[in-house]
């Protein structure tokens, strides 16, 4: 009984959001609250030597400045600092000694009763600094890369195939360092409740995470601390790691025995995470007719000294295209930066842009069709691991986009396509993500009003988690979705892992249809057991819930008499769901995309007119948050290709453009028409409901297409991205 | 932001008096861009002096046809007032060139002039710049400064203007009335804007003491033939790489008179009188245009990341030029360019 799933239902929580009684974690208060703002280090690298806070404590108004000097007690271990994403190494402890890591880390945080006072009182605490040696920049440090641990397994002789190849296209693409510029600032109120325990609203994308770790820094016991985050505006990968600030709030309620709230700056979220800068080394070796020699993929990515943060920015081709030779390799260079995090489809969207660029040159070098190319390489298996896909609609994406777009009207020459004065150029690019799933435990409790309320720890960053649990609990529970009411981000609800990877969609909607089971079972026995029960001879296992009812074939009685008759008020049932591990398949997302440009001739202006991303990500659970999913990547992926671009000064190792005034996001003027089809894509074998999850895969592969359709429009090959207008004059 | 005081203005010899008080006061109007800069303590005015609800709101006509636009007008205001659409449309054009519509309704006239450069190293006060702190040095000479001057630099500074209804205003040849403690004056726009030279922390030849009462405008609106062309990194919301105002008055296909002025490109809206004077009398063609962007551009000079901006003005202004003549001014809100 499908009466939600599949269809294009509103958002459960539009409503609030728009009306303002949606609460983020920087707009709860408490009495006594007080402020605190951060100061930050003003090098890259080195030591305090003097920090002098008595100006600022002499403002009326201030309560403290809380220093590595005066602070109260912070865990010593670098397990106790490790979240549950957190990278090898040995992670930032705000706060914690005299050292300089990264140019705008936090130094002090000055409390006061009011924010401005505080954001006032931290102009005048001052700091001299022992300053030591630094480098920020990765193409100046390129030759101290170091290989990986965990390469990718070389298949075959890549570097001879390539020698030998009949045509070859070789070249470094280079992504600098993005920023993911959520709207909300980072946020963090922590309330000092009065028996002691703390309750911090916090902006993350893992309640739970945040919960282990705080308990972990400041040795506390679970029932000390609780964790809620039950909204968040944007965040894209920057919230999957504990931030400093609720570290910094917790520290300063704990030092106060006040409630604390700290919000940081535009600016100084630049000293979160960021997508790190990549050199993209992409070499193919390919013979006349198209097909595949040997695919080299070699990533230099940027790290800081402290944590090693990689992720996969080079596999992806050996599981697009077929080639019986090839090596993938990922480097790291070491900077005087904060450690890089996951931002949307972290290493795809990078290297797959590097990869289909590079795709789309050895296209134009065989003189064949882009997509003629794509399907000569088409590979059916997963050949890392030779699996197969659970599915994989690729080959229909790049059909029903290249319809939708009208591919076949395309004329394949540089320059050859034009309106007045305006060079126009279409291109296309593959993209690909995993479809991940994770263990996530919920809990529903059915009332005898016929009401349902289901819970979980999982956060809903804006993907729409609020309603996709509403649709798939109304659905299984056989109840109107205004009869459903959602619970999600407080760390004392059951169990769930930070919501990232596209994985939350699938695992969490395989929980609720667990407890949904057990709510039927429940039911069903009850059922069976009222005097007279229509349901007495038929199998518990088969009975259903549809419209308030449970029975099957017009056998059916009211929930709400089940448990009337019953003596019951209240069924509560809580499972953890875990997907059973089967490694016999390759689970994927796939789209194809396709961008049309009009530049300029003469004066390098680019305007992207269209792109169609045509997306083979299992069942769709809800048309309506899914397209809207898709829109938003496709709109970063505009930004990534034209835009986006983190501006550091290497002489003083600072952002130059920490806001987004110079930070360049597209604005409403950069977007034009999007088309977004989902293709049909069966799979009754990845899980139950045959969900794939969404969250990446609309920004993979847009960058690419639209760097390949300013080729097409320019005859100009823009391998440093962003791709802006002084690249094109000349 | 540091503590500051404030005062509210009740006329414009109070402001004046308020102003000569204390010498370390502000005015503040619509604050769009004051605000910002107290935000990231370049400024740290000691007192505020409120002048928003001085009657400097209207747009009356001048004796001799002209125009004379109160310093309070919201830009917003200037730009859809039916006199300003009809007579002088390159002027409504540059304005919703700039900024969003949040910001022009809240931005006064007398503010957008005052508007102090973008600069990165200018807003962060942890980098030396020589117009927040005199001697310091300019980090953009070397740094990051793709879209720093070209025109009339100095070896302090290399920061633009970045206004772009002042770029308008210049070429058409606007007037700023002045009020201060001697009296008042009235100084042409383009000299309204200084160049950086060696004391680049002076934007203006505004005195202390001095406040800005009026924009005037003379009577020739050049409404037929004229475009504003704003070329930026996304195509909206951001400061001009190269803008452009063109205005032309033909006969025929000859040029009875025209004007040019660049904006991005220099610390203060850049006109060239020679540039203008070989378009005179000559036929609207690609090569006149060419030799005006030529003698409009010499002695540009480019730093490590901003040479692409000589070229890209020479091709901005021969468009715009275009546009002006076949009289298809350049739309602010269809972005394709015309």
């Amino acid at each position: 009984m499908n009466a939600y799933v599949g269809t294009p239902t509103s958002r459960v929580d539009g409503r609030a959001k728009v009306t303002g009684t949606a609460k983020y974690a920087g707009e709860f208060t408490a009495d006594g609250l007080v402020h605190g703002f951060v100061v930050e280090a003003t090098i890259p690298r080195g030591r305090i030597v003097r920090l002098d806070t008595s100006e600022a404590l002499k403002v009326a108004g201030v309560l403290d400045v809380l220093t590595h000097a005066n602070r109260p007690s912070l865990a010593d271990k670098d397990e106790a600092w490790k979240d549950e994403v957190a990278p090898e190494g040995s992670p930032f402890r705000p706060l914690y000694d005299d050292l300089i890591r990264f140019n705008g880390q936090p130094i002090a945080l000055v409390v006061a009763e009011e924010w401005e006072t505080a954001k006032f009182a931290a102009t005048l605490v001052l700091v001299d600094y022992e300053q030591d040696g630094f480098a920020t920049d990765l193409e100046a440090e390129r030759g101290s890369a170091s290989e990986m641990d965990k390469p990718h397994r070389p298949r075959g002789d890549a570097k001879g195939a390539l020698a030998a190849a009949a045509l070859r296209h070789e070249a470094d693409y280079l992504i600098p360092t993005e920023h993911h510029n959520p709207m909300e600032l980072y946020a963090t109120t922590t309330v000092w409740e009065s028996d002691g325990k703390l309750t911090v609203y916090d902006k993350t994308q893992g309640v739970q995470n945040v919960h282990k770790f705080l308990c972990a820094v400041f040795d506390k016991k679970p029932d000390d601390l609780r964790v809620i985050s039950p909204f968040v505006g944007g965040a894209f990968g920057s919230g999957l790691r504990p931030q400093y600030q609720v570290v910094l709030a917790t520290l300063a309620a704990l030092a106060l025995k006040r409630s604390v709230r700290v919000v940081l700056t535009r600016r100084q979220m630049y000293g979160l995470g960021h997508r790190p800068m990549t050199i993209e080394h992409v070499a193919l070796g390919a013979r006349p007719d198209g097909t595949l020699d040997a695919v080299t993929h070699e990533a230099v990515a940027v790290t800081s000294r402290y944590e090693d943060f990689s992720r996969n920015d080079t596999g992806w081709a050996e599981q697009l295209y077929k080639s019986p030779n090839s090596h993938f390799s990922h480097k790291l260079v070491d900077l005087d930066v904060s450690t890089p995090c996951d931002m949307r489809a972290p290493g795809a969207a990078s290297g797959v842009c590097a990869l289909e660029c590079a795709m789309d040159e050895l296209a134009v070098a065989l003189k064949l069709d882009p997509i003629e190319l794509r399907l000569k390489c088409y590979s059916d298996r997963d050949q890392s691991e030779d699996l197969p896909y659970t599915s994989k609609q690729l080959r229909e994406c790049y059909a029903r986009g290249a319809e939708a777009f009208g591919w076949a009207r395309r004329t394949p020459a540089p320059r050859s396509m034009r309106d007045g004065k305006e060079l126009v150029g279409w291109g296309m690019a593959t993209g690909v993500w995993e479809a991940l799933q994770m263990p996530v435990a919920v809990r529903i409790v059915l009332t005898s009003n016929g009401h349902a309320e289901v819970s979980c720890a999982a956060s809903d960053i804006g993907t729409g988690t609020y309603t996709i649990v509403a649709q798939v609990a109304a659905d299984a529970l056989g109840l109107p979705i205004e009869n459903i009411s959602v619970r999600l981000a407080d760390s004392a609800l059951p169990q769930a892992p930070v919501e990232g990877g596209s994985w939350m969609a699938a695992s969490s909607a395989h929980a609720v249809l667990g407890a949904a089971e057990d709510i039927r079972q429940e039911l069903a026995r009850l059922a069976k057991a009222m005097p007279d029960s229509p349901l007495a001879h038929l199998d518990a296992a088969n009975v259903a819930l549809v419209d308030g009812m449970i029975g099957r074939n017009g056998a059916a009685v009211s929930i709400a008499d089940v448990m009337r008759h019953s003596n019951i008020e209240r069924i509560e049932k809580e499972k953890l769901n875990q997907f059973a591990e089967d490694k016999s398949h390759a689970r994927n997302t796939h789209s194809a995309v396709f961008a049309e440009v009009k530049v300029d001739e003469q004066l390098g202006v680019i305007r992207v007119t269209r792109v169609v991303s045509a997306v083979a990500a299992g069942r769709i659970l809800n048309t309506k948050t899914a397209r809207s999913q898709i829109l938003g990547g496709v709109v970063w992926g505009i930004g990534m290709a034209l835009h986006e671009e983190t501006a550091m000064d290497h002489r003083f190792g600072r952002i130059m453009n920490a806001n987004i005034a110079e930070y360049h996001i597209p604005v409403n003027a950069d977007i034009h028409d999007i088309d977004v089809i989902f293709v049909d894509e069966p799979d009754d074998r990845i899980n139950r409901l045959g969900i794939k999850g969404l969250g990446e895969i609309g920004i993979v592969g847009v960058p690419a297409a639209i760097a390949n359709a300013v080729y097409h429009a320019t005859g100009k090959r823009i391998r440093r991205f962003p791709i802006t207008l002084d690249k094109l004059l000349d | 932001m540091n503590n500051f005081q404030y005062s509210r203005a009740s006329d414009v010899a109070d402001a004046i008096r308020l102003l000569a008080a204390d010498p370390g006061a502000k005015l503040i109007a619509g604050g769009t861009n004051l605000i910002d800069l107290m935000k990231e303590n370049v400024e740290r005015p000691s007192r505020l002096i409120d002048i928003s609800r001085l009657p400097l709101r209207d747009i009356e006509e001048t004796a001799d046809g002209g125009l004379r636009i109160g310093a309070l007008v919201p830009n917003s205001d200037l730009a859809y007032h039916p006199l300003i659409e009809q007579r002088y449309p390159l002027l409504a054009s540059a304005i919703l060139a700039g900024a969003s519509a949040q910001l022009r309704n809240m931005a006064s006239v007398g503010g957008n002039l005052m508007q102090r450069t973008r600069c990165p190293y200018f807003y962060d006060t942890t980098t030396p710049c020589n117009k927040r702190s005199p001697g310091m040095g300019c980090s953009a000479l070397d740094g990051l400064n793709r879209n720093h001057a070209i025109l009339g630099t100095s070896e302090s500074c290399i920061a633009t203007s970045p206004s772009d209804m002042g770029v308008a205003l210049a070429a058409l040849g606007a007037l700023v009335h002045i009020a201060g403690r001697t009296g008042d004056r009235t100084i042409a726009l383009t000299d309204f804007h200084r160049l950086p030279g060696d004391k680049p922390h002076i934007d203006t030849n505004l005195g202390s003491g001095e406040i800005i009462t009026a924009v005037e405008l003379p009577p020739q609106g050049f409404a037929r033939n004229y475009s504003y062309l704003k070329i930026r990194d996304r195509l909206s919301y951001a400061f001009a790489l190269v803008s452009v105002a063109a205005a032309l008055e033909l006969e025929g296909n000859a040029v009875s008179e025209a004007r040019l002025a660049l904006g991005g490109v220099a610390h203060k809206p850049w006109r060239s009188l020679e540039a203008e004077a070989a378009l005179r009398g000559q036929a609207a063609t690609p090569d006149h245009f060419g030799r005006a962007a030529d003698l409009l551009l010499q002695g540009a000079t480019a730093r490590s990341h901003n040479g692409f901006k000589i070229e890209l003005a020479r091709r901005a202004i021969m468009r715009t030029l275009m546009q002006a003549t076949s009289a298809t001014p350049q739309s602010q809100s269809h972005k394709k360019i015309a």
